[in-house]
């Protein structure tokens, strides 16, 4: 299962990367593989604040529900429209085409994990 | 991010699977005897029913649309086997179950169900006639103890032996529009002589075997009873081999669960349940009052049969794509008129879709449905059942 180093993790199987105080947010692969095909999404609306560890989205699988907690608190500034068409993008590019939302950090974030330390916690969930 | 529960605002951990009992999952679930074979092909394995089972593969939106354009092989070992023989096998299954099945030829099968003395639905089973005094009743797997231990007692007046066999047997269904031509050359059966809803004895991959014409996916197929269960690996092995070139994949208890759905067939413990009576259900067709002597039930569902319906089994389609999940409220104009009782995203009509229990009277030719889905209202048409129907 692929885990970029790059990234930073949460234990809630979010992936986060910041650049110029922009973050972008997803769910990890680990994440979609075990949800199944990814077929609904509800995100935030730009112009909203999510804050760190607080449920702000959705994601729907054929078989379950599941929430998704922002691993970074801010204002959100883009979502990612191609998923309302195209959800299963997070099955096919979890880290890449099937970012969800950025938002502009208010803060820095805390607490988030390695590649290291997140795929040591999935080993534990296989 | 944390998996959810389907349709409720409470949250749990665990996938949805519909139609099992919300209950402490039994302490080690059984494996049936293809759960290397599954390991191997990199199943996601769940507790279903006390069995541990392949919940799906690799994309069960693949699987479900390999078995409706292709085939798809199903382990369906959980589901329950139980052997009436004796000279009154025959009465004995009229008395115990809500069907005519002395009235069935031998090498046919019938849907039917059993109900408690109140009509209840107790289970829906298929019931194959083996012989002239010698049935096989398949139950689903949650219920098999119930209907064995039910049908053991019902048996009691009757010159029969009721027996549960369920863990001699593995069950493989190969199911889809390819089905037949994957089959033909492992089997000396004449398959295009085995009618819709007929079994017999055959030869699988030189496995004496029952060879169904049955489903639960809509498509064309078989179900193939293999005892005993150890056999089940070589004969999954061929199947797998022979239908190689044909598109021929496994497929899990999602994929099944998404066919059923699309096919409208009901699932015990979702659209069938002990207390709902066949006719609540819309399928008072299997009960059948012109046979011979009591049966159990008979007087509560004459009554049934008789009296206006409280409720009444409707499809619907979002119009948006949020899935419609079992436990949602159904509202008209607003007001609460229904529930549903499973629902999900269908490969086929690319929407969600959903059957549920509205009030028996309720006019839905008119009004404007909404169903309930964590406070927002998703705007739904209301459609006639099945959402799916096979070109035959």
């Amino acid at each position: 299962m692929s885990v970029p180093t790059e990234l930073g993790y949460t234990a809630k199987h979010e992936w986060v990367v910041v650049k110029d105080g922009i973050a972008t947010v997803g769910i990890t692969a680990f994440a979609a593989e075990s949800l199944g095909d990814i077929v609904y999404v509800e995100l935030p609306e730009a112009g909203t604040e999510v804050t760190a560890g607080q449920t702000c989205g959705e994601v729907e699988s054929t078989k379950s529900v599941s929430d998704v907690y922002s691993p970074v608190s801010g204002e959100v500034v883009e979502v990612n429209g191609a998923l309302e068409d195209a959800p299963e993008t997070i099955n096919t590019a979890p880290f890449e085409d099937g970012w969800l939302f950025r938002a502009r950090l208010s803060e820095e974030p805390t607490g988030l994990l390695s590649a290291e330390e997140y795929t040591k916690l999935t080993e534990g969930e296989e | 991010m944390t998996e959810g529960e389907d349709g409720n605002a409470t949250h749990v951990t665990t996938p949805i699977l519909s139609g099992v009992p919300m209950s402490e999952p039994a302490s080690v679930p059984r494996a049936t005897a293809l759960r290397e074979i599954h390991e191997k092909a990199g199943a996601t394995l769940v507790d279903f029913a006390g069995w541990l089972m392949p919940l799906r593969y690799g994309s069960e939106t693949a699987e479900h649309r390999a078995v409706r354009e292709a085939a798809g092989l199903f382990d369906l070992s959980h589901m329950g086997e139980i052997r009436l023989s004796g000279p009154q096998a025959a009465e004995a299954l009229d008395h115990a179950l809500v069907g005519h099945l002395s009235k069935v030829k031998v090498g046919r099968a019938r849907y039917t169900m059993i109900t408690d003395a109140d009509g209840g639905v107790l289970d829906d089973l298929i019931v194959y006639r083996l012989g002239e005094h010698e049935y096989l009743v398949v139950a689903n797997a949650a219920n098999a103890p119930v209907v064995s231990a039910a049908l053991a007692e019902r048996a009691g007046g009757f010159d029969v032996e009721v027996s549960d066999e369920s863990a001699d047997y593995a069950l493989i269904a190969i199911q889809g529009p390819r089905a037949v031509e994957i089959l033909a050359p492992l089997t000396d059966a004449d398959l295009d002589a085995i009618r819709y809803y007929a079994g017999y004895e055959h030869t699988v991959a030189g496995q004496p075997v029952l060879l169904a014409r049955t489903g639960y996916t809509g498509e064309d197929g078989f179900e193939i009873f293999v005892r005993p269960a150890a056999e089940a690996p070589r004969v999954w092995e061929a199947l797998m081999a022979a239908g190689a070139d044909h598109g021929l994949v496994p497929a899990g208890l999602s994929a099944r669960d998404t066919l059923r759905m699309e096919a409208g067939m009901p699932l015990y413990g979702q659209e069938l349940t002990a207390e709902l009576t066949p006719f609540d259900a819309g399928l008072g067709r299997v009960v059948k009052f012109d046979k011979d002597g009591d049966f159990v039930g008979r007087a509560a569902l004459e009554k049934a049969s008789r009296t206006a319906r409280a409720r009444r089994l409707i499809g619907l389609v979002g119009r948006g794509r949020r899935p419609l999940r079992g436990g949602q409220e159904v509202q008209r104009d607003g007001v609460t008129v229904g529930t549903i009782t499973s629902g999900a995203p269908s490969p086929t009509l690319g929407r969600p879709i959903a059957m549920a229990y509205v009030d028996g009277d309720l006019d839905t030719a008119t009004g404007a449905f909404t169903v309930d889905v964590r406070g927002r209202g998703e705007a739904v048409d209301v459609v006639e059942l099945p959402f799916y129907q096979r070109q035959s």
